[in-house]
Order: C-alpha cells, then structure tokens, then sequence
C-alpha cells in the first residue's frame, strides 16, 4: 500500500488465527458495543491482531477481523490502510518511529535521524537485513515538549541527540532494554536542568 | 402551499435561488431544486441518478449562502425557508473554478485521455478550465488486468463515486478509498489487479465514473486512451435473465460499441455483467447467416463430435425459397402421413412475445397439434402449477421491488447474486435498510453475507422444512385467522397435514436444527410484511409442485401476500418466460393460460385463427423427445431452443433428435440441436430485431432493433410466418405490432396495454386497469381469480428424491447457472468477456471432499451418473456442502444434462435436474497436470 511503502511486494501468510487468550479479548471488545455495531471494534481488534503477529498486520489477520465483525473486508482494507499505525508488511523486532515535525526537528530530529541511518546502514522506510531494525519517519508523536523523540514498539525515548540515539541502538543491540523516558533522566516534562519552581515544597513539610 | 394546505405542499419549503422565490420539496438539496428550475451547476461527485447519496467530497458545486461564512456544497447542503442561495456570485464561481483548476492539473492531457468527452471535461469546459495552473502530482500506471475494463488512475479525481456504486448500489464491496491524504486512491479488495479481484464486472463503477478513470475496455486503445465512441444509441431491455434490466445500446455505424443501463422500473439504471458485456455473440465467427440444408446421405449421429465453426461438413448452402419450402414440405408430409400427432414444435423463452405467440399459432393452426413447449417445462413448470392451483395465476404476485418494502425477505431455492444478479441488489438495498432476510439453500451463496439466517438444509428435503414452519406457525397460534377465514379455503387439510412435522421431528429430515425452524418460522408470520421467492432450487424436484405449495400455504396462512412488501415470486429465468408461457407456448394453453380443452376457448381461437384445433393437451418437452423414441413423432419444428443440451439425460434427447425424420431448426449458431436438423434456418438475435418481453415483474416492455441483420438472416417473425404460408396458412402480418394486436384479443391480461403504449412507455405493467394509469404491481389484494375466489391450500406428502445416493452412486449432483454464462452457453460461451472470465467447464466441490479424495484445485475429475460420464476440472467452493456435486449446465464439452435424472414432477412435469445420485473419480495425475 502507497501510504506505507512501496517496496517488494509482501509475502502473506496463508491463515491467520487469534490465539484463543486474544480470542476472548476480541470478544471483550466486540461486547462493549450494542448488537449490530460489531464494526466500532475494528480498531482494537486488528491492534490486537497486528501484536500477535509480529507487529504487522496480514491480510489474512484483516480477513479475519471483517468476517467477525461481519463487515466488508474491503472496508476493513480502508481502514488498516488509513491508519498509519497499522504495518502492513513486516517491521523489525524494534520498530522506530522517528518524529520529525516542527518540534522535533527544531530540537534536533535531523541528528536522531541521521544517526539511526549511520548506526543501522538503512534509509527511512527499511528494515535491517537480520529483521532488528526498522526505520519510520512520523508526525508529532504529542511528546513535544521532550522533543526529539522517537518510538520504539510501544515506547517513547525522549530528549535525544545523536549520541544518545546510538547508545540507544546499541543497548537495544545487546538485548538490553533501557528506561523508557527522558535519555536524560529529566523528571517527566519537568523543564531541562531541573525544576525551576516550586523547589522548596515547603507546604508539604519542607520536603525537598 | 405553506398556508396549511395539507399534503405534501404543506411540508414543502419555500426560498431564494438567484432571487427567485423557489420551492423545495422534502428532503431536496439546493442542487436538486436548481436542477428542477433548470439552474445548472457544475457536480462531479455528485450522481443525480437513482441509489447515489450526494457525498459533498469534491467542492465543484459551490453556492454562496446569505449571512453564511462560507461557501455551501449544494449537492448535500438543503434548503431552509427563505434563505437566499446564490448560484452564480463570483465567490462561488471562483471557489468552483479552483477546483477544476486543482484537479484538472493532475489530469493526463486531454489528447491521451481515456475520455475526452467525460462529464468531468465538459464541466471544465463550461467552467471554463483548459489547463490547470499547478504541478501535477501522481501518475499510477493503467490496469489492463481485467477482460471487460479498463482502469487509469492517473485520471481518477477521488470522487468516491466508483466506491458508492459498489458498495452502496451493487452491494458487491470489491472497491475502496485505501490511504489519506496525497496517497488516497481507488482499490480493489487489497489493491488487487481488477481483473484478479473479487470483482463481478456489473460495471455500474464505469458507468458512474466522471471522468474514465474507470471505462469499457471496447472505448480505450492499449494505453488506455479513447479509441472509439458512438454516434447512436437505441433504448432496449437485456436478452438475458427474467429481471428485465433496461439498456441503451451505444453504437458507432453499425457496430455495438457499449451498453449502459437505463432507468427500467426493474433495474433502475443497473446491470449485471451480461447485460453490460454481453453482446458480441451476436458477430461471433460462427454465426451462421445463411439457409443450409443438411446434405443428402449426412448420417444424423448421436455420438459424433460437432464443430460449429465448420457446418459445411454436414449441410450445404441454400437460397431462402429453397430452404423454407424443403422445411414446410417436411413437416408436411408427416402431418399427411402420421396426422397433427407425428409433429411437435419447441418455441423460445428466448424471443419476442410476438414471436412466441406466432410460433404457437403455427404448430396449433399449421400442424394441427397441441405439442409445442419450451424450456419453461425445465425452470419454472411446478411452479406454475402449483400457483395456478393455489391462487389461479401462474404468475408473480408482486414485483421483486416489493423488497424494498418487506421486513422479511425469505429466499429458497435461488442464488440471485449469480442468477438474478440486479434483482439480487435490490435485495441487498433491503437489507442494508433493515429488512431480515432468511436464505434457504442446501449450497451457499453471495448472499449468505447478508443473511439473518442462512439454512443450509439437506438437498431435497424442502417439504420437510417447510412443513416444520407450517407446523411452528399452526400450533403457536401464529396464523393469520382473519386472512385464513376470509381467503383461503382447505386450511384445516394443511392443518392436519403437518400436525405431526413438528421441528424437533423434522430437524434431523432436513438437517436444520428445531430452535432455528422455530425462529424463522415466527419471524416470517410474525412480520409486518414478508415476501418469498424461490427459484429452480423449488421447482426442479418430483416434488417441485410440493416445494410451491407448501411455499404458497406459507405466504397465505400468515396473510403475507397481497400487501405492500408482500408476496410470491418465482424469479422467472429468462427474458421472456414470463411473455411465452402467456402467450400460449405451452402444450395444455392457449394464450392467458385458457384451457386448450376448453370448448368454448377453442371455439374462439379456432374463430380467430381460422383453423380447426386439436382438442387435447399436447406433449410437453421431455414427453415429446420420449415420444420421438416410442416413433409416435417424427418432424419438428425447433425455434432458439436448445434441448440437446437442456434437456436432462441429454444423451437419451440427442438420440431423440437424431431419429427425427425431419428437424428444422431456427437459429443464430450451429447449436448442438441444429446438428440434427435437416433444414437449417437463418434467424435474428436480440439486438436485430423489434418486439416486446415480459421479465418476472410482469412487464411488458420494448425491445428495440439496434443492429442491421449481418448476411442472410432474416426476422424470426418474418420466417415463421414464411413457414406458415408455405402450410396453407395466409397470413400477413407486417410486423411485430400486428401481431401483438392480434394477440391482445384473446388475453384479458394485456388490456389498455397496446404496441404504441409500451413503445412509449418502454415498460407497463400488468394487470393495468386505464389506458393513462400504471399497472398493478402487486396484485391479489382481496381474494384470487380462483373458481371460489379463494387462495386454495394443498396438503402435500413428504416424498423422496426420484434417486437417492447409494453405494455405487454415494454422492449428490446438483445443476445451475453461473453468473457469467446463460442457460446452455450458445450466446454467453460466444461473448468474448464472459468467456474469457469463465472460459471452462469445471465442477464446485466442497474442499473438505477434494482434500479426501486427494483432488488438487484445477485437477481433472470424472463424475458419473446412471445416464452417462462426463469429465471435467474440478474448483473447490466453500458454498458446496460436503456430498454434493454442483455443475453448471452451459459447458457443451462436459455437458451437466448427459448426468441429470429426467424423472418428472407429476404435475409441473419439470425434470429433477436438482437431485441425482453421482460418482466423483479423479482422473490419474499424467491427465491432471496442467
Ligand atoms: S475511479 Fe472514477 S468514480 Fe472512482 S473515484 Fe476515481 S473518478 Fe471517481
Ligand atoms: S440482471 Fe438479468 S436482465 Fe439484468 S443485465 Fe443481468 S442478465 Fe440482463
Ligand atoms: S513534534 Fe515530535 S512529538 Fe510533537
Ligand atoms: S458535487 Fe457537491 S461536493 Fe461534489
């Protein structure tokens, strides 16, 4: 699909089958809709399939998730190819997804970027030749105010640099897996260098 | 009007467009009352044609609204009273003018486009856009996959009007708007080559597109840019199917370019792909243009192969004198030597009414014989009888389009989606507005996607089922008394009948479960309004005329019929099947279904035709080629019909026409009939010539000649009625109106309903009560055209299939149609699309048996009956339960019919072409390997 990638056309697996504990997650969520709008759970359920299945979402596993709900699959086709969130041809084990919007980039996305390049060998848009890696440049992630930032599978590595990006990969490499957050060990989106008011937190004892 | 006149001007709405005061009718858009006050504005994603919501996307239809902000779509946006719209300020015209500029820009060149003439150009034309300003941004390579479209991306504006019309319209679901944004684009299923994807080539997609992104392949040359386009068109109605779809023929000299579809009443600009694609049989190279007589010493053979490409190895030239006076002295002769009973006549479900009546003529009047019937006797003949019986009219009670209407749809025994695939959309339409639709069909279908409840019962056990429901209906007080008392008569018989077929004793007969027999029982009688149709699922049992009975006991006990959304409707096969077997070409009626044992009927007909008439019912179609065996008929008259491959046992009806001593056959190709035939003559197809058909609906309705006969050919009409002189019969007809005039005369049906009226109104239904008034579409509203006025209710037997599965003969073999091809292939198998789609024979199994069996997809099978083998290839079909068999009948090289079981109904006298006993062989891998 265009929105995604262009490349080699993906090989897709014959079936696909919810494991029977997503099964009965599945069934959660269709239960929380009233009968006759089984369609509203389409999301949660090809999330679902895309985290069973390696992080990316088969036709198959579309296939499955439409006769479910008994929709259309075409529609279900719109739907996964609507949402940039959704792979729809393999990604590496550690999926990154670079921000590089106004924010990010005034902070200085571009050097994230190119270290991911430098460090990994491949452009935006690959995977590296033993599956680890996968870049994906997007917008705003909704972290600006730790920009830049990129996410790895579900989570945010905040307030990097180039060297913090390679340090990143390479721990990532070791099979390490290091605090989510800031790189800099800044308190949430407390501001850089640490908290600049309310220092003395007198009204709750003088605690610091 | 707003001053509380009440009606429908009371809620109309009063407003300015372009400062004069206009009205709006409920629910119309600024655009729809521009339209009606002939103020033009530009829409492309908009389609003012039936079953198209306005989608306000692409902005071309701007207006500017007083005291409003901003610009308003006028193709959704509705009026309110006393706003002030202004159609024609320069701020709407700059904004609509923006934006044929944006989209004209990614435009291809208008000299390399697929359609210079589309709406989408000459609304840029008006607007007055010839280039536009900006980059041009994608360019997506053509699609050239499919046989019968054409698609060029490159010219797609994103109007999403393709998506409606598959989706919303056709109700197939194969096209989407994948992505956002720059990468939005047209798809088929997951972006899929058309020509590989789900797609069933209806075409409404082409025939909604603006600009010819979407277009026939015939308009464009290989790089997808217009090579061709009409300059004529004729307005007509399919020769296919029973629904009647309404078509206007787009022709450039004398060649058929295209068809589209017209607003008929039954298809409302629809079409499915026969109807659309469909046509170039009709100069096919092996259509035959010349009179041919079969040459002396040519030995008629049963067995021997046929080549319809070379009929010079069997018949040789002949001028039209010769041909018709070697036919007329051969039916002639047998008439002197064996009397009216040694000939027999097989008219076409095929042809006009004009042409069926006049054929019926001849065989009453010329040969002086009841024997003449076609191929109704193989669809819908049980069905007939059992409705003649039960509410004294063979016909429909009420039009498909009564769906709309309905809150339960049960369908049994039919697979419109292939079979009646327009009306099958309108099902769909049904359903999607809330309709509950109820499947019954041992083999599953298109439709069991939309289904409420799909039952998959035992092949077969039909009377089983049914009689469950009735049992439900009776014993839990759900009949309806008051209709019960006031219509029907013999409800205490059918009371009786199925005390005992409880659900729970019928469940494991028919293999539905109690609870479900249950539930759909009481939604049926429980529904407001619920309507049934069947199709040759019913009526191609022993028990056919069982199957209608029950199904007629099940509308009339619960009072569903005769109503808005109620009825019985036999979806009737082909184009005129309806129209034939009204006009008499059936062997026990005259014309209306008047007895042909009737004194007094015969007395007018033998008034009117001048001829004295055979008082006993004829031979229907498998009586008479049993009768050419038993040397009681030795000459016939065979026009459009093809019964050596209709026909069940089909090799039994080979035998029977290669024994006649004299066969003359009418029509377009070397058929397998014409083979035998000793005089070959020369007739029309449907576009070459002028008559009118009636579709299932009963519409009469025009079909119109578009194309000059090619060669020799000659009218159907024009050759019966030479035929007719050369028996001693003077007749003189001009053409098809004279007759239709005198056809009217004896058929009450057609009254206020004349030539001139369907040429003009293309379409009446009846029965039609004034010359100036519609026609009814549903009829039966107070009482039947029985003796006693009432619908009379038939208790029935359960009875077995006439073959049940054995050891040596284990499984179950069921015949159909498939979408592409029509009855025996003699027209679709010559139409370049539909037989490049479906190009070969191939049998549906059920994957669970091939993977026993060891039977890959694609691999050649042999399945056997006790009347013969065929061999074919075999296709896995989720659709086909496990233990049957399903072949379609159009394939001459693996003809179905050398297998099926021509045990009749003893009613309906129908074949059992739905159940016979089969063997399923693979064939070693050497032969399977392709
Ligand atoms: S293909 Fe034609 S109908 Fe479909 S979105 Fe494009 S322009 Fe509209
Ligand atoms: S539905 Fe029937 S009448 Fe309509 S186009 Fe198709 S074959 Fe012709
Ligand atoms: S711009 Fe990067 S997170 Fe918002
Ligand atoms: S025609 Fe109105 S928005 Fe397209």
């Amino acid at each position: 699909m265009s929105a995604h990638d262009n490349s080699a056309p993906v090989a897709q697996p014959a079936r696909f089958a919810f494991t029977p504990a997503n099964l009965e997650k599945a069934k959660a969520h269709i239960a929380k809709y009233p009968p006759g709008r089984q369609a509203s759970a389409v999301l949660p359920l090809l999330d679902l399939a895309q985290r069973q299945h390696d992080n990316w979402l088969p036709r198959a596993a579309m296939d499955v998730v439409a006769d479910m709900l008994g929709m259309a699959r075409i529609r279900v086709y719109e739907v996964a190819t609507f949402y940039t969130m959704f792979n729809l041809k393999p990604v590496g084990k550690h999926f990154f997804q670079i921000c590089t919007t106004t924010p990010c980039w005034l902070r200085g996305s571009d050097a994230v970027v190119a270290a991911c390049k430098k460090k990994l060998g491949i452009g935006i848009g690959q995977t590296t030749a033993d599956g680890m890696f996968t870049l994906k440049e997007v917008e705003c992630l909704g972290a600006c105010v730790n920009a830049p930032i990129i996410q790895v599978n579900d989570d945010f590595y905040e307030d990097l640099d180039g060297r913090s990006t390679e340090a990143l990969i390479d721990a990532l490499k070791r099979g390490e897996k290091p605090p989510v957050g800031s790189v800099k060990q800044r308190q949430t989106s407390a501001p850089d260098g640490g908290p600049t008011t309310l220092k003395d937190l007198s009204f709750a004892g003088g605690k610091r | 009007m707003s001053d509380g006149g009440g009606g429908l001007a009371g809620r109309t709405i009063k407003f300015f467009l372009d400062e004069a005061e206009v009205e709006a009718l409920p629910g119309e858009t600024i655009w729809q009352v521009a339209q009606r006050n002939g103020v033009e504005i530009p829409h492309l994603c908009y389609s003012p044609e039936p079953g198209y919501r306005p989608d306000g996307n692409c902005r071309a239809c701007m207006v500017e609204i007083e005291g409003e902000r901003v610009l308003a779509a006028s193709c959704v946006r509705k009026p309110a009273a006393g706003m002030k719209v202004r159609s024609a300020s320069e701020r709407a015209k700059f904004s609509r003018k923006m934006v044929f500029d944006l989209l004209v820009s990614d435009q291809p060149s208008r000299n390399a486009h697929p359609d210079p003439d589309s709406k989408f150009w000459r609304w840029a034309d008006k607007v007055g856009v010839a280039a536009g300003r900006f980059p041009a941004t994608h360019h997506p390579k053509p699609d050239r996959s499919h046989p019968a479209m054409a698609v060029r991306l490159d010219a797609c504006i994103e109007c999403n009007l393709c998506v409606r019309a598959c989706r919303e319209v056709q109700v197939n679901d194969v096209i989407g708007m994948a992505a956002r944004n720059h990468d939005a684009k047209i798809i088929f299923d997951f972006d899929d080559p058309m020509g590989a994807s789900t797609c069933v080539a209806c075409g409404e997609c082409v025939q909604a597109c603006p600009t010819g992104a979407l277009i026939e392949s015939a308009l464009v040359d290989e790089r997808g840019v217009q090579a061709q386009k009409p300059n004529r068109e004729v307005d007509s109605v399919c020769p296919y199917c029973g629904v009647g779809c309404q078509i206007t023929y787009k022709i450039k000299d004398d060649k058929l370019l295209y068809v589209d579809g017209r607003t008929g009443p039954s298809n409302l600009n629809r079409l499915c792909v026969k109807g659309r694609f469909g046509f170039d049989y009709v100069s096919h190279p092996q259509r035959l243009t010349k009179p041919m007589i079969r040459k002396p010493g040519m030995k008629k053979d049963a067995h021997a192969p046929l080549d319809p490409s070379n009929p010079w190895s069997h018949f040789r030239e002949a001028t039209w004198d010769e041909a018709l006076d070697v036919a007329a002295a051969g039916l002639k002769k047998i008439r002197d030597a064996h009397g009216p009973k040694g000939l027999a006549g097989f008219g076409s479900a095929k042809g006009s009414n004009e042409e069926a009546y006049l054929f019926q003529k001849l065989v009453r009047a010329g040969f002086g014989t009841n024997n003449v019937d076609h191929c109704t006797r193989l669809c819908h003949a049980s069905s007939v009888a059992g409705l003649l019986e039960g509410i004294g009219s063979g016909a429909v009670t009420a039009p498909f389009m009564a769906a709309k209407d309905a809150d339960v749809i049960v369908i049994i025994g039919a697979n419109p989606a292939e079979n009646h695939p327009v009306a099958a959309t309108f099902f769909k339409n049904a359903v999607k507005r809330g309709a509950t639709l109820i499947v019954m069909d041992p083999r599953g279908q298109a439709l069991k996607r939309h289904a409420t409840h799909m039952l998959q019962f035992k092949p077969s056990r039909d009377v089983a089922m049914l009689s469950a429901m009735l049992n439900v209906i009776i014993s839990e007080g759900l009949a309806d008394k008051q209709y019960v008392q006031a219509h029907t008569e013999d409800f205490d018989k059918v009371a009786e009948s199925v005390k005992d077929r409880t659900p729970e004793k019928m469940a494991p007969v028919c293999g539905i479960d109690a609870e479900t027999l249950r539930t759909v029982a009481r939604k049926f009688a429980r529904a407001e309004a619920a309507i049934i149709f069947w199709g040759m699922g019913i009526s191609q049992h022993v028990h056919g005329t069982d199957n209608t009975r029950c199904l007629i006991a099940l509308s009339l006990i619960t009072g569903q019929v005769g109503r808005p959304g109620t009825g019985l409707h036999p979806l009737r096969g082909q184009n005129n099947v309806q129209g034939a077997s009204d006009v008499g070409l059936i062997p026990m009626f005259f014309p209306d279904y008047m007895s042909v044992e009737d004194p007094a009927r015969r007395a007018f007909y033998e008034k009117l035709w001048g001829a004295k008439l055979d008082p006993k019912r004829g031979l229907t179609v498998v009586e008479i080629v049993n009768a050419i065996h038993a040397d009681e008929i030795h000459g016939m008259y065979i026009m459009g019909e093809n019964p050596a491959m209709s026909d069940p046992d089909v090799q039994h009806a080979r035998e029977a026409l290669a024994k006649l001593d004299h066969l003359v056959v009418q029509d377009l190709f070397l058929t397998e009939t014409a083979y035998y035939a000793d005089v070959f003559l020369p007739g029309s197809a449907w576009p070459e010539k002028t008559g009118t058909v009636s579709n299932t609906n009963r519409q009469v309705q025009m079909g119109r000649q578009a194309l000059p006969l090619p060669g020799d050919a000659r009218h159907d009409l024009w050759i019966i009625q030479e035929l007719a002189r050369r028996l001693g019969l003077g007749w003189n007809y001009a053409g098809p109106a004279d007759v239709f005039a005198e056809m009217k005369q004896g058929m009450p049906s057609l009254d206020n309903i004349t030539w001139e009226r369907v040429d003009r109104e293309s379409s009446v239904t009846y029965p039609c009560s004034a010359p100036d008034k519609p026609g009814d579409d549903i009829v039966f509203s107070d009482g039947f055209p029985t003796k006693s006025g009432r619908g009379r209710l038939v208790p029935v037997e359960i009875r077995p299939p006439a073959e049940e599965p054995d050891e040596q003969y284990p499984m179950v073999l069921t015949t159909g149609r498939q979408l592409e091809h029509w009855h025996t292939g003699a027209m679709t198998r010559r139409a370049s699309v539909l037989d490049a789609i479906e190009p070969e024979a191939h049998t549906s199994l059920s994957p669970g048996d091939m993977a026993r069996m060891g039977i890959s997809s694609g691999a050649m099978v042999r399945v056997s009956t006790r009347r013969g083998t065929i061999e074919l290839r075999a296709r896995p079909d989720n659709a086909v339960p496990p233990g049957m068999i399903f072949i379609p009948f159009c394939y001459a090289e693996a003809a179905a019919n050398v297998l099926t079981n021509p045990q009749l109904d003893p009613m309906g006298k129908i074949p059992e072409f739905k159940f016979c006993a089969a063997r399923l062989d693979p064939i070693a891998a050497t032969a399977a390997a392709e």
